[in-house]
């Protein structure tokens, strides 16, 4: 458990925080532009992709999720997918309920 | 009694006054500060993921519904003002980095420093509440609070409000689908007013925490308080960022 120890020691410093906010205003200014384009159905993608960039962001560097131990990046993993499988399942489900209905 | 506290503590080499030998904050059940700190936060993690899936059910429904919807959706939309929801996108933003470093002052026993961080991401939390508030009222106003007097005058009529209209030129929608912008406004009150609650309880926090932190409490080795309610606070950050884009964003040009 001596690299869990060093690990839990990080310290993330102002520089990466500094250079992580400005990521965030940056792509807050690019999701809003890109939502003034007409891009038709590449809209929502373009901004889901872009809130999903700075939301990783956040987890990485601001709750420290690159620096921290492999059990916390495994409940994180496994939570997403879990959410994965709860949001695929339901849209099958609405998907598929009219079958051949149209 | 120091057989007593020998069996207590699990380890002979403490046979003596225990206090002595590691800080105040660690609690007896755990072996070390470290092993302290990783139970608080895989628990705080734990505790996130059961806002992922409770958030995460809001974001299904809203997904399934604007489907459906989708013209009602659409119009609903186009009622919210993306200055103000772009001005509280930075807001938030910001106050996650004030916070950030809040952690990194608590880390590195900046007092002061701490209890400027923890001032600003509270003033920066209030403000964004402030905005939203701005923002219920419009809705108030128009009579697009569901349940409460509701009016499709905006969705039947849209060029009655030519301040919209001049933006998106929608076109009038018929009546049964304009009786489902009141579907959107739910979702957008609950999701937005979830995420509001979320932050009021944040500010509690906040301000029990600036009380202690000019006292030092968590300047002198035990961080844990302040690193796990920035895991909490950052973590309202993340659905802001998924709402605006999913609330404001995405239906401008549909």
């Amino acid at each position: 458990m001596s690299e869990h120890n060093e690990l839990a020691h990080h310290i993330v410093g102002p520089g990466v925080y500094v250079v992580i906010l400005f990521a965030l205003l940056v792509g807050t200014g690019l999701t809003v532009w890109a939502s003034f384009v007409d891009l038709g159905l590449w809209n929502p993608v373009i901004a889901l992709a872009i809130a999903t960039t700075k939301a990783m962001l956040v987890v990485l560097y601001f709750m420290h999720v690159r620096y921290s131990s492999k059990l916390t990046m495994l409940t994180i993993g496994a939570g997403i997918f879990m959410f994965l499988v709860l949001i695929s399942l339901t849209l099958a489900d609405y998907i598929s309920r009219a079958w051949g209905n149209w | 009694m120091p057989d007593n506290s020998a069996i207590a503590h699990g380890s002979p080499e403490n046979s003596g006054d225990a206090h002595d030998e590691h800080p105040s904050y660690l609690r007896h059940h755990f072996n070390s500060v470290e092993q302290q700190a990783d139970a608080a936060g895989f628990a705080m993690w734990l505790f996130l993921v059961t806002e992922v899936m409770f958030f995460g059910g809001l974001f299904t429904a809203y997904l399934i519904y604007r489907n459906w919807y989708y013209a009602a959706f659409v119009a609903g939309s186009h009622q919210l003002n993306v200055k103000w929801g772009t001005l509280n996108t930075l807001v938030l933003i910001v106050s996650s980095f004030t916070m950030a470093m809040g952690v990194w002052c608590s880390q590195t026993r900046r007092r002061s420093g701490l209890v400027l961080c923890l001032t600003l991401t509270f003033l920066l939390g209030l403000g964004f509440l402030g905005i939203k508030t701005i923002e219920y009222r419009e809705k108030i106003e128009k009579h697009h609070v569901p349940g409460f007097h509701y009016s499709l005058q905006s969705f039947m009529d849209p060029q009655s409000e030519p301040e919209v209209y001049s933006e998106y030129h929608d076109k009038p929608l018929p009546l049964d689908m304009a009786v489902h912008t009141e579907l959107y406004f739910s979702l957008y009150f609950l999701m937005t007013g979830m995420h509001a609650l979320h932050m009021i309880i944040g500010l509690g926090i906040l301000a029990f925490m600036i009380l202690r932190a000019r006292t030092g409490a968590y300047t002198s080795g035990h961080t844990t308080f302040v690193l796990n309610f920035g895991l909490y606070w950052h973590f309202i950050d993340i659905v802001w960022i998924y709402l605006f884009a999913l609330l404001y964003l995405i239906s401008r040009h549909a």
